[in-house]
């Protein structure tokens, strides 16, 4: 059986569910970046195969971009979660309350 | 000449501007000197234009600037001075600056002073606006301007519950009416194709004789209602509530003339129509005789003087009605100089006896106010035409169109209320002026009124007793422009007998009116004597209870349907506002607490906001696609 298209897309498909599930469910603020990352990594899935099936790099090369503002987003977000974690000695989402929204 | 049109337009304007200046402010005499030397100008600019057209000038016709000018619409603010208009203007101008300077006098202690002179004056503009526009538009403008000001003058006390009601009551009823009016100039522009008086009317010529008759019909009610001929007639005598020079100025000399101004100036229409005419006049003959019955008893002096102006107008409405156009014209004119001085005496009366209005309590008031006394009696014998006053001339002229058309029902109803006429005339002159002094039992010390406002009404006096003699002079200037029919009995002798026998039978009236009120002694009315329990006399002096009726039957209901009426407005209306907005505020009041600050419960949220447009989305980019068949099968459901 050869891997076409759908395959990939089906997987990607998969992978951002997952993602959903993980953003809803998870409690825990580094586990919520995990999520994010797979909700990000699920698209960039998405986009390379497509790049690839219509032999168009633009799609590919929005994977690049993605993945290069993913990590410099995580890297604040993980600063952000250090500087939290040293104040509150906790980094469980339902206390970051305080500004309301 | 164009000059002084303007000048007797827009001085009572620039008079009423400068008065209002100062409604907020204590009284100040020269605000009322000031608006009497504007109206006298208004006056003097109304003369040159009188003695323009009486030396055959030309009629004078400008357009001051466009009004409304849209596809075949085209009104201009046009005025024009002719026979009629001038006449009008003349009577307009002179009475209301009489009364302007004798209001200096009789509003003196009044708080409204400066108030009071710009309601009038804004008056004598609408009034001016009315009579000189040439065409309907610019005649309704005035027309709504004088009922404006009218309802401002009669509800002038406003702190009197029953003046604001009496004011409330002229607007409304003259609104009914006016709607009609409106529609008469309607029907006028949908034939004609204009408004311009020198347009529509030769074009009615060749109208259907039944859509010119709706045309009349409707005019004719606007002019019922200004005019207060019957059914439209009870605001007339509330209307008494204004100060006096009110009821001088716009409910005796000018404002209710319009209606009859409205008939004389549409006379190429309802000669076009003379059944219409004959229902004018029938009605006017009727509503002479109806209001002069009811001014036999009543006890209010003003109320009998409003009734006599209400049965003149009557007669007016008949000499306008059989096509004596310039009769019923001549008629107005000498009945503003008569009605207005008979007006402005009753106010120096009610001045004096400290605004007490029963002339049962006054009596022997000749000694006091010896000049009020002439002027009132000389006012009455005009009033009662008695030659050779004013009054004699021009209702001898109504008696004999009505004698000579052969209309001898309309005939015998007229001369039977000029002797009516002449006997509540002088039953109130009798008892006011003569007989026992029985003011002395009520303990008031009656004095004559200023000398200036006894000055300043003698111009009237002159002319009503002259105005006769100009009935020659005026007669060729209006038929240059108003049918020139001339009333003359076939034999000499029938004429003699009339005019003689007519003045018999009045004389006789008069004398009856003195013998009973005069020179017999009069108790003031407790309710107990024969008379006051007959049916008649309760009849008449409850006004044939039409009043009462309207209240009852027309008030009362109208007044029940407004309360039910409310209730649905309370329970769908607002309810249904209501209900939208207590959707939101609801909506928005259970949904608040979605906005916690837990990042956790917002990205919960904002997944379902995701998947709910995502799915939105799929649904429409399914419909789109496959839309021809989704139609198919709706047109299978027969939607």
């Amino acid at each position: 059986m050869e891997i076409g298209l759908n395959h990939y897309l089906v997987l990607s498909t998969i992978l951002f569910a997952i993602g959903l599930v993980g953003i809803m469910r998870r409690k825990n603020l580094l586990l919520l970046f995990f999520a994010t990352e797979i909700l990000l990594n699920a698209v960039n899935i998405a986009f390379a195969a497509i790049s690839h099936y219509y032999g168009d790099l633009t799609g590919q090369m929005f994977a690049f971009f993605v993945i290069a503002i993913a990590a410099s987003e995580l890297a604040v977000g993980l600063g952000l979660l250090i500087v939290w974690y040293k104040r509150h000695g906790n980094i469980d989402l339902d206390t970051m309350t305080s500004m309301r929204g | 000449m164009e000059l002084y049109l303007y000048i007797a337009l827009f001085a009572p304007l620039v008079s009423s501007m400068f008065s209002a200046l100062f409604t907020n402010t204590p009284k100040k005499q020269f605000v009322g000197i000031v608006a009497s030397l504007l109206i006298f100008t208004a006056f003097g600019s109304s003369t040159i234009l009188l003695s323009h057209i009486l030396g055959g000038g030309d009629i004078v016709h400008v357009e001051m600037m466009t009004w409304m000018a849209t596809g075949n619409l085209y009104i201009p603010f046009g005025f024009v001075v002719d026979q009629v208009s001038v006449t009008m203007m003349m009577v307009v101008t002179l009475v209301s600056t009489i009364v302007h300077i004798y209001s200096i006098g009789y509003m003196d202690h009044d708080k409204g002073f400066n108030r009071f002179f710009a309601w009038l004056s804004a008056f004598v503009f609408s009034m001016m606006i009315l009579v000189m526009s040439d065409n309907f538009a610019g005649l309704f403008i005035g027309w709504e301007g004088v009922g404006l000001c009218s309802w401002g003058l009669i509800g002038f006390w406003f702190h009197k519950e029953v003046a604001t009601w009496a004011a409330n009551e002229a607007f409304i009823m003259n609104r009914i009416a006016d709607l009609a009016m409106l529609i008469g100039i309607f029907l006028v522009y949908w034939n004609t194709g204009s408004l311009q008086y020198d347009i529509a009317f030769p074009a009615m010529a060749t109208l259907d004789p039944s859509t010119l008759t709706w045309m009349g019909i409707f005019l004719f009610i606007g002019a019922m209602g200004k005019s207060a001929q019957f059914p439209l007639h009870t605001w007339l005598a509330d209307a008494m509530e204004g100060p006096t020079p009110v009821s001088a100025l716009i409910h005796a000399a000018t404002m209710v003339t319009a209606g009859v101004y409205l008939v004389i100036r549409s006379n190429e229409l309802y000669d076009l129509i003379p059944n219409v005419g004959l229902f004018i006049a029938s009605l006017g003959a009727f509503v002479a005789l109806f209001a002069a019955s009811m001014a036999l008893v009543n006890r209010d002096m003003k109320r009998i003087i409003a009734y006599s102006t209400l049965s003149q107008l009557g007669y007016m409405f008949v000499a306008a009605g059989l096509g004596a156009y310039w009769v019923a014209l001549f008629h107005l004119m000498a009945h503003a100089f008569f009605k207005a001085l008979l007006f402005l005496g009753a106010g120096n009366v009610m001045h004096a006896m400290h605004d007490e209005l029963d002339p049962f309590k006054m009596g022997g008031l000749y000694k006091k106010m010896k000049w009020t006394a002439i002027m009132m009696t000389i006012a009455s014998i005009a009033l009662a035409g008695i030659f050779p006053l004013a009054g004699f001339f021009s209702k001898d002229a109504i008696l004999e169109a009505a004698f000579v058309e052969h209309h001898f029902i309309i005939y015998s109803v007229i001369l039977f209320t000029a002797g009516l006429t002449a006997f509540y005339s002088f039953r109130l002159v009798a008892m006011i002026f003569h007989g026992e002094e029985r003011y002395k039992l009520f303990g008031i010390d009656p004095h004559e009124a200023y000398k200036f406002m006894l000055v300043g009404m003698s111009p009237l006096l002159i002319l009503a007793i002259i105005a006769g003699a100009l009935k020659g002079t005026y007669f060729e200037m209006i038929t240059g422009l108003l049918p020139n029919t001339e009333y003359h009995l076939h034999s000499e002798l029938t004429y003699w007998i009339m005019t003689i026998g007519t003045q018999v039978f009045v004389a006789l009236a008069i004398m009856y009116a003195y013998k009973k009120y005069a020179f017999s002694p009069v108790s003031v009315p407790d309710g107990t004597s024969k008379m006051e329990n007959s049916f008649m006399y309760k009849l008449l002096l409850n006004q044939y209870y039409i009043p009462y009726a309207y209240e009852e039957y027309i008030v009362k209901p109208y007044n029940e349907l407004s309360a039910a009426l409310w209730k649905v407005d309370q329970n769908v209306v607002d309810a249904s506002v209501d209900g939208i907005a207590n959707i939101f505020y609801k909506t928005g009041e259970n949904t608040r607490h979605m906005q916690s600050g837990n990042l956790s419960t917002m990205l919960k949220w904002m997944v379902a906001g995701t998947v709910a447009l995502l799915s939105l989305a799929v649904v429409f980019g399914l419909a789109a696609r496959y839309s021809g068949e989704i139609r198919t099968i709706l047109s299978g459901l027969g939607v």
